[in-house]
């Protein structure tokens, strides 16, 4: 056994997309514990409630992170509805459901790109987001943006999808199921994508249920949990469905979850435009939280469970805004999981939680 | 996967040749907000709802300026307008290398509780490069 050495890895290394800090203690080659430092991109978008009255935040919280934007925004209006005793209309619940949906299945392609770009497959890189890319359309024409999309509001939606539109997001959807089958095929059954995967990064059910993780990440650890279930806003009109699990609990697992839930997606997606009734996408929401009020409410967002809580002080301003983000729960795990593992196989298990330091720092 | 990648062979390309190509513009995209300045009563509506702070009101100066690198196109300006004067125009602005606010004149009579738009001047982005004036 060789001396311990403590190599630095990360803020800045080309596998990371956001900046966390690692402290690797290696022996040899094998990483004996793993100490996570985070702290670079801290914005004080909490605090911002302060000076911003609870229609404008939700414009601050879709700039919590890139990648799950209107996820943000839509649970913090579901929280200041929740507040405020504020029913928005079916047609409203519905059209944020598959907005979300949709960002889910970009987020996880966006991964997959990211994981096959780490280790070293760049065509099936460029395929991934190539397939991103008309998600990205779709959003752009349904939303007018590609990345923040501004349509949520307290009391429902801003803009609303036509039928037209409706036919050619089922469209769309049904040319990527194709090529993203085959992009599956690629990520679970070649042997090159196995060999960095396979037995990497093992979390035991236990240990998930230990650490408290969440997400994706959990579920390939055979933890069948997923806020969706709870029914919460559009997602209680949907039919039953079985969350996406796997007992490997190993990296190819983590793959194989998110892999799969695209085409889940896709499904909800399909019945929620095949269900969706007419009427009014927005009511109107006047006056303030009343003074000591206070919500919570939870989303599965594309990494997992996200916490948010809200408390009134009769002002248009909020007292307090709170989230709990999916990857602050996933650090402790990530840690787990890179205890005992070859130096080489830090960069996929850490991708493999798909870390999210912009939320979690906020 | 490899068929998927032979395939792409004898396919278009997914790429464009950007900036001599361009991607045609949805309809609905949001891209930045315009006054329509013959309807504007520099009421301030927009100015208070602006979570950016990007738009600046001046009744004394009948000006309605917009600071377009603060503009996050939320588009609360123009849905909360009392006269349905701003309005999202589709198109991404070109790059820019210096800051400034774009300035819109706007003629309005004053009389007791009561505003009445006359015939505005032209507004100064008719006789100026894309982004405007440079303040």
């Amino acid at each position: 056994m060789g001396q311990a050495t403590i190599i630095p890895f990360g803020p800045q290394h080309p596998v990371l997309p956001e900046p966390l800090h690692l402290d690797l203690v290696v022996e040899d080659e094998t990483v004996i514990e793993a100490i996570p430092q985070i702290g670079f991109i801290h914005r004080g978008l909490e605090k911002l409630v302060e000076t911003r009255d609870y229609n404008q935040f939700v414009y601050v919280a879709e700039r919590i992170c890139g990648i799950c934007a209107f996820g943000h925004s839509m649970g913090y209006a579901e929280t200041v509805e929740q507040l405020m005793g504020v029913e928005i209309p079916p047609r409203a619940e519905y059209l944020r459901v598959i907005w979300h949906e949709l960002s889910r299945i970009h987020s996880h392609i966006l991964w997959m790109g990211l994981a096959a770009d780490a280790f070293g497959f760049e065509s099936l890189f460029m395929h991934c987001w190539r397939l991103r890319e008309r998600v990205l359309d779709i959003f752009e024409k349904t939303t007018g943006g590609r990345v923040i999309f501004s349509v949520v509001k307290v009391g429902g939606v801003v803009r609303d999808i036509s039928a037209t539109q409706f036919e050619e997001i089922k469209r769309v959807l049904e040319g990527i199921k194709d090529d993203y089958r085959q992009l599956c095929n690629a990520f679970l059954k070649d042997s090159s994508v196995k060999n960095r995967t396979v037995g990497i990064g093992y979390i035991s059910h236990d240990d998930a249920l230990a650490n408290s993780m969440v997400g994706p990440f959990v579920r390939a650890s055979n933890v069948a949990t997923d806020t969706r279930l709870l029914g919460g806003g559009g997602y209680r009109y949907l039919h039953d469905f079985e969350p996406v699990v796997d007992s490997q609990g190993d990296c190819y697992a983590r793959v194989k979850v998110r892999a799969l839930e695209v085409l889940q997606s896709i499904c909800i997606i399909e019945e929620m435009i095949a269900k969706i009734p007419a009427g009014d996408i927005a009511v109107e929401v006047k006056g303030a939280p009343a003074d000591g009020a206070e919500a919570a409410s939870v989303m599965e967002q594309p990494r997992g469970e996200c916490y948010y809580y809200a408390r009134g002080n009769g002002t248009k301003n909020l007292e307090r805004m709170r989230m709990r983000t999916p990857t602050s729960q996933n650090l402790a795990g990530m840690t787990a999981a890179l205890a005992g593992c070859d130096l080489a196989d830090v960069n996929m298990i850490v991708l493999t939680i798909d870390p999210c330091i912009s939320c979690t720092e906020r | 996967m490899g068929v998927m990648t032979l395939k792409g062979l004898f396919k278009e390309a997914e790429t464009i040749q950007y900036p001599l190509q361009s991607k045609p513009t949805p309809a609905g995209l949001k891209g930045h907000i315009l006054n329509n300045t013959s309807q504007c009563i520099l009421c301030g509506v927009c100015q208070k709802r602006c979570p950016t702070g990007a738009i600046s009101v001046s009744k004394a100066d009948h000006t309605w300026r917009i600071d377009r690198f603060h503009c996050i196109q939320c588009g609360s300006c123009s849905r909360e307008c009392p006269k349905g004067c701003l309005s999202m125009e589709p198109g991404y602005a070109s790059p820019s290398t210096k800051k400034f606010d774009e300035l819109f004149e706007v003629a309005v009579v004053l009389t007791e509780n009561k505003k009445t738009p006359l015939a505005s001047k032209a507004s100064p982005l008719d006789s100026l490069p894309p982004h405007g004036n440079v303040v």
